[in-house]
Parts: C-alpha cells; structure tokens; sequence
C-alpha cells in the first residue's frame, strides 16, 4: 500500500492499496473535551485548580457523598453558550441526564452529563483552507477524577493498589461533536487548532493539550473513493498531541483499508493510540460495551436561557478567526487562505498588521514580516505608524531585507523608531554607483571565478553567484541588497556575452 | 408519669418563657426512652451526650434573656437517612457502615437553629425501601400500640418514637407513602410537603423526583410548627422552590366552612379495608359537619400511580445507590479486582429489597426495555398530574384512606414483595404529582389499631390541607371508640 502524495492540506488524503491499486478515502469526526476556564466546578464552590494537592479541592457534593446535590455554576453555561455561539450552533432548552456506569474514578458512578437535549446544537466551524467541518453539538458535562496505579505495568490491571485524586471530578466540560466531514489528517490538527483559537479567543478555556483541558478521540473510517456511505468507524483514543492526532489518524485509516481488502470486516470499537509503537490497539468493543441507561438527572432542572442573555453573549462575541482572516485578506489584498495571513491570527498579530497597512504600508511586506520576522509574544512595543515608516524604508531602498529584520527586532525590544535604529547600527543607503565600483573590483580580482561565472552552466553558476555575493556582502559589510547585488552581476555576466 | 407539657408547642413555649429548662424536658423524654426503646427498637442511635450538650446551650440562651427559637428545647427523632456531621448515618442499611457525614442536612440546620434538641436517628427501611421497617438491617421497629405489629414504614422509627412519647415531634422522609403511612399506622400525624417545598439536601437519596422531608407528631399543629422550622428556599437544593416558609400556625383555625372537598371514588374501593373505609366516610361527614362542601370525584389515571411508581423510584433508586461501590466510604469487601470488590461490597452490603429495586431499576432503563417501561412510567406520570389538575379544578382538597389497613403484624407481608407494595396505594400518586398530603389518625379499626385518613392539596395549598387537618382532629373518634 502506497499513499498516492504527501498529505497536503485540503486534499483528500488517498490511500491506494497495492495489491489491487483501489483508492480509498479517509473519514475522520472529532470528539473534542475541553475544560471550561471557571474559577468553581461545574456544581460547587471548589476551585477548578489544575496541579493542586491531590484530594484538596473537593468538598461532598464534588466527592458525591450521601445526600449531596449539585448546583448549576451559572458561568458554565455562560462559557458553554459563548463557544457555541461562536461555532454557529443554536442555543437550546436543554436538560442534564445522568451516564450511569461503574468507575473509581467517578464519585457517584455516574457522570452528569446532557443526552438528548444538549444545550447547543447544528453549527460549524470553517477552516482555514475552506473546507466547513459541521459541529452536531457541543454540550456540558462533568470531568472525573483521576486514577493513578502503583506497581504493574502502570495500568489498572496488575497493579497493587490503585489511588484516585478527585480534583478533577466535577470539573466544567464540553464536549464539542464534530461531523465526520474532516478528509486527511493535516486537516484534522487544522480543525483542532481552528478550534483551540475559538476556545481561545471566547475565553471558554486555556485548551492546553498537554495539560489535558483539551482532549481529543477521533473517530476514523475508510471507504472507496466514490462511495457515498460511511464505513464502520473505530474511536481512537489516548491522542496527547496534534502529532499523535495525524500519526494515529493515518496509522488506524491504512489498518482498516488492509482488513477491507483482505476481506474483512472493520468491527467497530474503541482503539487506543500507543505513541510509542505509533499504533491502535483494541479497547472494549462497542457490542460489548455498556448499557449507560441514560435518563434526566432529577436533581437538576432544566436549563433554558433567556433570549437576552443569548443576545447579550452574541453581543459581546469578539471577531473569531475566520472573521478576522476575511479582514486581513480584504485589507491586503491576499486570499484568506494565504499562510502569512493565517498565521497573522495565530499569533494574533492581525490587528497590528491591519493598522499597519492603514498607516499606508505595503500590505505584503507587512505580512512577509508578521509571518517571519515577528512572533506572538513581545509586539506590545511596536507601534503600527513605526511598523509602516520601516517597511517605507525599506521598498525605497534605504533598508535590504536583511536590514529591516534587524532593524525591526530591535524595534520590538526598544520601541524605538526604524530611522534612529538604522543611523545607529550604519545601516545607510548604499548609492548604486558604490556598489558597482565594489562589484567591478571583485570581478577584475577574480578573473577565473568570473569567467567560469560567465560561461558555466546553471549549476556552476548558481554556485559561483553565491560566491561573489558572500564577498560583496563581506565587503560591504552586509549592507549591499541581495537583489541589487545579482541584478548587477547578471547585468554585467550579459555585457560581457 | 410526670406532668410535663406534651406537644411541642407548649414545651417551646415553657421552655422559652424560661417556666422549664430543655434539660427537664430532655430528662424527662430520655427516661421514656429508657422505659420502652427495649421494646420499640424506634432508634439506631440515641444521641444522649449530643442531646444533654444541645439542651444546655438552649437553656444558656434562655438564661442570657435570648429566644431560642420555635423549637427552643424540643427533642426531635431524625430519621437515619439525613445526614448528622460527625454522627453516624446508616439509612439501616450495612453498606454504610462506619460512615459519618462531614456535614449536616439543610433541615437538621433548621431544626436546630430553631432550638430543637436532636435526640437520636431512627430506624427505616433499608435505604427507605419498604413499608414496615422490616426492611432494616439492625432488625425491625415495633407498633408502641402493639408490638406485634409493625409501624408501618419506611419512616417506621419516626413515627413510632412519636407515638411512643420518646419525642413530640420526628423528621421523615417520604418517597411513596414513607412517612404517611407509618404515621397511619402508628395514630400520629405526618405530612408530606409539596416537592421541593423543604431542602432534599442531606437528605440520602432514594428516588430523587419523589422524595421530600416532613414532620410527625401528636397533634396537627405541631406538624405546621415543624414544618414552619424546615421549609423554605435552600439554594443548594437546585429542586427547592424559590418562595418562603408559608403561614400554617396563624390560619390552622379557619376551619373548612365552603371547602371543597372531593372522595376519591378510585381509593375507596377494591383492596381498601372495609373498616378503614368506614373511617373515611365518617371523617367525610365530620368535614360536612364543620360547613365543607364534600363530594366524590375520580382521578382514574391514580389507579396506575402504583406500576409507575415502581418503575420511575427504582430506575432512579440503581442510579442513586450506584454510589456505595466500597471505593470511597462504608463497607468494602476486597476482592482481586475493582470491578469484583464492587460487587462483592454490593452483595454483602445491600438487603434483599433494595438488590431487588436496584435490579428492577437498572432493567426499566436499560436499552430496549426504556420506552416500553421507565419512558411509560413517566407519560403515567403525566396523566397523573393531568387527573390531578381536573379534580382540583372542582375541588379544595381530596380526601381518601392513608393506607388500606391498619398496622398488619410482622411477616404477613414479607414472603410477597406485591402484597407489600399495595400498602402505598393511596399515598404514590401525590409523590407522583408531587402534591402536599397528610395523615391525619381518625378513630380505630375493627381490630382496634390505628385509622389514619389522607388530605391532599394541590402544590403549595398546605396551609388549607392544616385548616381542614385541624377540623378532622378535633372531630376524630376516640381510638378504643368502638367500632361500628
């Protein structure tokens, strides 16, 4: 089996078997969890705290005592409705239901949780190569504690006992329901990112992967390219990084298509992704999975927003990425799929660069730089109008490429303007007849490097083009424009010819 | 036989005019306590240095000019399902064994801060599961009418220890019947509130949308008086009604002159005693007598209230008992693997009946039988309250039997779960509708035991269910009247 390409973003991810050259498409929806950045748990006081004291925040409705009942964190819902919101979905009446299943980890061995009538719905969430990823809902539950196992392999079986931090339990989630609509796995780290932004930029959550406030199962399946039907799918879990994302995502979609073609059936299960081997193996299977017996939580009521209060969230919405890519393309020029632009609102530095360009910078330049030369952290000190006044200098030439970098990093660091930086460090305009004057020189020092320039073919050339301009730059001291420097070596390689 | 006062409201008065000191009055129900809990078996815990150290500090209020409160110097029986910090709460039940709550119920606050002087836990069905208390596992508590039968249950302890004179007043909890029915069966008064009218918070869990808190006692007004003390908005009870306290004391006296009064055709007739029938219908007159308008009415969907409730309080009883998994508190019983050690605590922790509703539960839930069971249960559920509010357009209040005999002696019942399970007939569908209703004792039965009659009012119309509560006690027959 062979891939017909490099994965590229927005293309189909294609894999063709080799035995009988067929193509296969891959399916991917993504079940993303994410903590919600609230001071309290989702039904008590207790601080939603990560890395504390083990058993430390907890108190007995967290811990499920006897007799213990759970109050809504009003700001859950806040948080709930704002990512929903922001993913196009429509705010619903909703209802909490209790997952009833057995686990230490789980105080009351069920997990409040919302079933049928989660309390967003039927969204989407646009990429930034186009594509539109439908979002089925995204809904509020509980987090559980956590399991630590001594001795063993680590794992709840074998072990010698077992302890449980209930830190976590009752900690606010959502989880956010993607469509399966996500066709390669480059794609599939896109949409997490996309999203992460969205978390970001709503404040719903710190969505650190790492941290586990943002854990993602993807749910894989293969078919002919051409087929219109789904095929059975596996959940894989265990996916601790975007990495592990598009490795496993791969790795599960070519085991699938060898079983298909070897005759087989797909049985659809749980699958976890071991990084280290870079495969899925076997959880529980779904057809012996358990009953949940899922039913509506009577200790809660039911949960129905007022018109207002989704308006006022609507209100408040802040410009997401899509939006803010549209912006920044209308201002340039540029597609919005265009990677400087979409990197502009990763880091968040979009905002900068639209002020930059109204203060009469060209666009291109600008993201040239936000893409290569700056990053998210540390801009505070650059001011948009100084921002503008470099790159002036730099397309009128009194500044090389090399130059502006230099000068703009230190722009960042002191705030200073470009014109003082530049005077500072002698970075002056050098007049074209300097520079022929130095170009001539090296030209009649080297006469055997300029001939084998002159007559050589592309390769030899390309080499000796470095050569002449390493030294001019040496002479000049890294002064001269690149771009100056081969326009006049070709200008002079063509006079001689 | 000492001389003390006897119901609540006169020793909150004495004690608070500073006429008689808590200490008396705790003495005084401790050496009942002494005479006859050999005998009764009401409690699981009598709590005699907690009481002696509450009664005291009621008395230092008294003596620094302060009021203690309604309940000021009051004792009080709590049932063993609402958590007491640091005192043992056991629901009757193994798997809690050794357990003490960190933390108090909201309505043992109440009772408290309003100067009661907590006397002990009582005794229930196991996880308040049964209609007898012999569901128990520290064996059953005993009728003080005659302890050859049962007090009914699962609040069977609370009211015995009431009608026993251990305390004027206890807390139960009712969940089918669980507190109206023992107090039926013991001569006292219980109430059920309207759902959501008194905290849930602290109390343990049997069926969530059903249970409620509620008092007993001798007289009807020192059930308003207590349930005064406890009612009203608790924000940790996300189910707790947002109003406050209502005013029962101040109208217990209005009388019924132009009540509508509706005889519920359904509950009179199959399956009810014929001597507790009789009851109804003379209480129906007294009612008549004092200026009530009494007519019959039907609420025909209450006659399925029973096969819904025993679908809907199970299926939530095997997800609220999940809990008691030997992982955190209570009993453990270890075993290889979690999942074994889960079920090898379950096993030996829980008594038949609640393994029974734990699987009857766990069945109407379950993939391919919820429609068919638990979904039906709930469109029941829903007829219920639909009858209800018909009836309740032509009428104040209804009016039936609280249990359909009097107080049956130990075992009759226990080899048929069913059987049992009738007992609750009358009571169910006020849980169901989540409606007030009260027992209020009327005379005897041929077999000279207890006959309690049941009022039920729509949601929040206690106040007039205690008007008409109070009218039915003054007109009540004696209980050795005979009967005819």
């Amino acid at each position: 089996m062979t891939l017909t390409h490099e994965p590229i973003e927005g293309e189909h991810f294609i894999v063709v078997s080799e035995t009988t050259g067929d193509e296969w498409e891959i399916v991917v929806g993504l079940e993303v969890h994410c903590e919600l950045a609230t001071t309290t748990k989702l039904f008590c006081g207790c601080p939603n705290m990560f890395g504390d004291e083990p058993n430390t925040n907890v108190c007995p409705v967290c811990l499920g005592l006897p007799g213990s009942l759970p109050v809504l964190n009003e700001n859950v819902v806040e948080l709930a409705m704002r990512l929903g919101r922001a993913l196009q979905c429509s705010v619903e009446p909703s209802v909490f239901a209790r997952k009833n299943y057995f686990y230490p980890d789980m105080p009351k061995d069920y997990q409040v949780t919302q079933f049928d009538k989660p309390i967003t719905l039927d969204g989407w969430l646009d990429l930034p190569d186009g594509t539109r990823v439908g979002i089925e809902r995204a809904h509020i539950e509980e987090d559980t504690g956590k399991n630590s196992h001594a001795g063993g392999s680590g794992r709840i079986h074998g072990a010698d006992y077992s302890l449980v931090d209930y830190n976590r339990a009752g900690v606010p989630l959502v989880e956010i329901v993607g469509r399966p609509h996500i066709r390669h796995p480059e794609q599939a780290k896109t949409y997490i990112d996309e999203l992460r932004a969205i978390l970001l930029t709503t404040g719903a959550s710190d969505a650190k992967m790492e941290e586990g406030s943002l854990r993602v199962d993807a749910n894989v399946s293969v078919r002919r390219v051409g087929d219109t039907a789904l095929g059975t799918r596996c959940e894989v879990k265990n996916l601790n990084s975007l990495r592990s994302l598009g490795r496993a995502i791969e790795y599960e979609a070519r085991r699938q298509v060898d079983l298909l073609e070897t005759g087989e059936r797909i049985k659809q299960e749980t699958r976890h992704w071991d990084e280290g081997a870079g495969r899925t193996r076997p959880g529980r299977s779904k057809e012996e999975a358990e009953d949940y017996r899922y039913f509506q939580e009577p200790d809660l009521v039911p949960l129905a927003p007022s018109a207002e209060w989704i308006a006022a969230i609507d209100a408040a919405m802040p410009p997401l990425p899509a939006a803010r890519r549209a912006a920044l393309a209308l201002a340039s020029g540029l597609a919005p799929t265009e990677s400087s632009i979409v990197i502009a609102v990763q880091r968040d530095l979009d905002q900068l660069a639209l002020s930059t360009i109204a203060n009469g910078a060209d666009a291109k330049r600008v993201l040239t730089h936000v893409e290569h030369n700056l990053s998210a952290d540390g801009v505070a000190e650059l001011d948009p109008a100084s921002f503008a006044e470099l790159v002036s200098l730099e397309l009128g030439g009194q500044l090389t490429a090399t130059q502006a970098k230099t000068v703009l990093a230190e722009m960042v660091t002191s705030g200073r303007a470009p014109s003082d930086i530049a005077a500072e460090l002698g970075f002056e305009a050098m007049d074209s007849s300097e520079l022929e004057g130095i170009v001539d020189g090296l030209i009649a020092e080297c006469p055997e490097e300029w001939t084998e320039f002159c007559g050589g073919d592309d390769k030899k050339r390309s080499k000796l083009q470095g050569f002449f301009t390493g030294k001019i730059m040496k002479a000049t001291k890294g002064q001269a424009d690149g771009k100056a420097v081969a326009a006049l070596l070709e200008a002079r390689r063509a006079e001689r010819l | 036989m000492s001389s003390l006062p006897i119901t609540a409201i006169e020793i909150a008065s004495a004690v608070r005019s500073g006429s008689l000191s808590a200490r008396e009055v705790l003495d005084d129900h401790l050496s009942r306590i002494e005479e006859r809990e050999g005998e009764i078996h009401a409690f699981n815990l009598v709590m005699v240095d907690e009481a002696r150290a509450a009664a005291a500090a009621v008395d230092a209020i008294v003596a620094a000019g302060g009021d203690p409160g309604p309940l000021a110097g009051v004792p009080l029986a709590l049932k063993d399902n609402l958590c007491t910090r640091g005192i043992p709460t056991t629901c009757s039940s193994r798997i809690l064994e050794g357990w003490r709550p960190p933390y108090d119920a909201t309505v043992v606050q109440r009772v408290n801060a309003a100067g009661a002087v907590s006397i002990g836990k009582t005794n229930l069905d196991e996880f308040a599961m049964g209609s007898s208390t012999e569901n128990s596992a520290f064996g059953p508590t005993r009728n003080p009418r005659d302890i050859g039968r049962v007090p009914g249950g699962s609040s069977g302890g609370s009211a015995a220890a009431v009608a026993a004179g251990f305390a004027p007043i206890s807390l139960g909890s009712d969940t089918g019947g669980s507190i109206r029915q023992p107090a039926a069966l013991c001569g006292v008064v219980g109430v059920k509130p309207t759902y959501g009218l008194v905290s849930r918070y602290g109390l343990i869990a049997f069926a969530s949308s059903l249970d409620q808190v509620g008092p007993f006692s001798t007289t009807v007004a020192d059930s308003a008086l207590l349930l005064e003390a406890i009612a009203g908005h608790d924000n940790r009870d996300s189910t707790s009604i947002d109003s406050p306290s209502p005013s029962l004391l101040e109208s217990l006296d209005g009388g019924v002159d132009g009540l509508r009064i509706g005889l519920v055709t359904e509950l009179m007739g199959e399956g009810i005693a014929p001597d507790v029938a009789a009851r109804v219908r003379q209480a129906a007159d007294a009612l008549t007598a004092a200026g009530a308008q009494v007519g019959e009415v039907s609420v025909p969907a209450a006659a399925y209230g029973l096969s819904a409730y025993y679908l809907i309080a199970p299926a939530e009883a095997s997800s609220n008992l999940a809990r008691y998994d030997g992982v955190r508190y209570g009993m453990r019983v270890d075993a290889p693997t979690t999942a074994e050690m889960n079920a090898a605590t379950r096993s030996a922790g829980f008594g038949d009946e609640v393994k029974r509703r734990i699987m009857l539960g766990t069945y109407a839930l379950s993939a391919g039988y919820y429609d068919a069971y638990y979904g039906k249960a709930l469109k029941v559920r829903t007829l219920i309250v639909r009858d209800f509010e018909r009836a309740y357009a032509d009428f104040d209040l209804l009016l039936t039997p609280t249990s359909p005999t009097t107080a049956f002696r130990f075992g009759d019942k226990t080899a048929d779960p069913l059987s049992m399970y009738l007992n609750d007939i009358c009571t169910i569908p006020t849980n169901l509708a989540g409606h007030p209703a009260m027992s209020v004792p009327f005379g005897g039965g041929a077999d000279g035991m207890p006959v309690g009659v049941q009022l039920l009012a729509p949601a929040l119309a206690e106040a007039t269910m205690f008007r008409a509560a109070a009218v039915l006690e003054a007109a009540a027959p004696a209980l050795d009247e005979v009967w005819s």
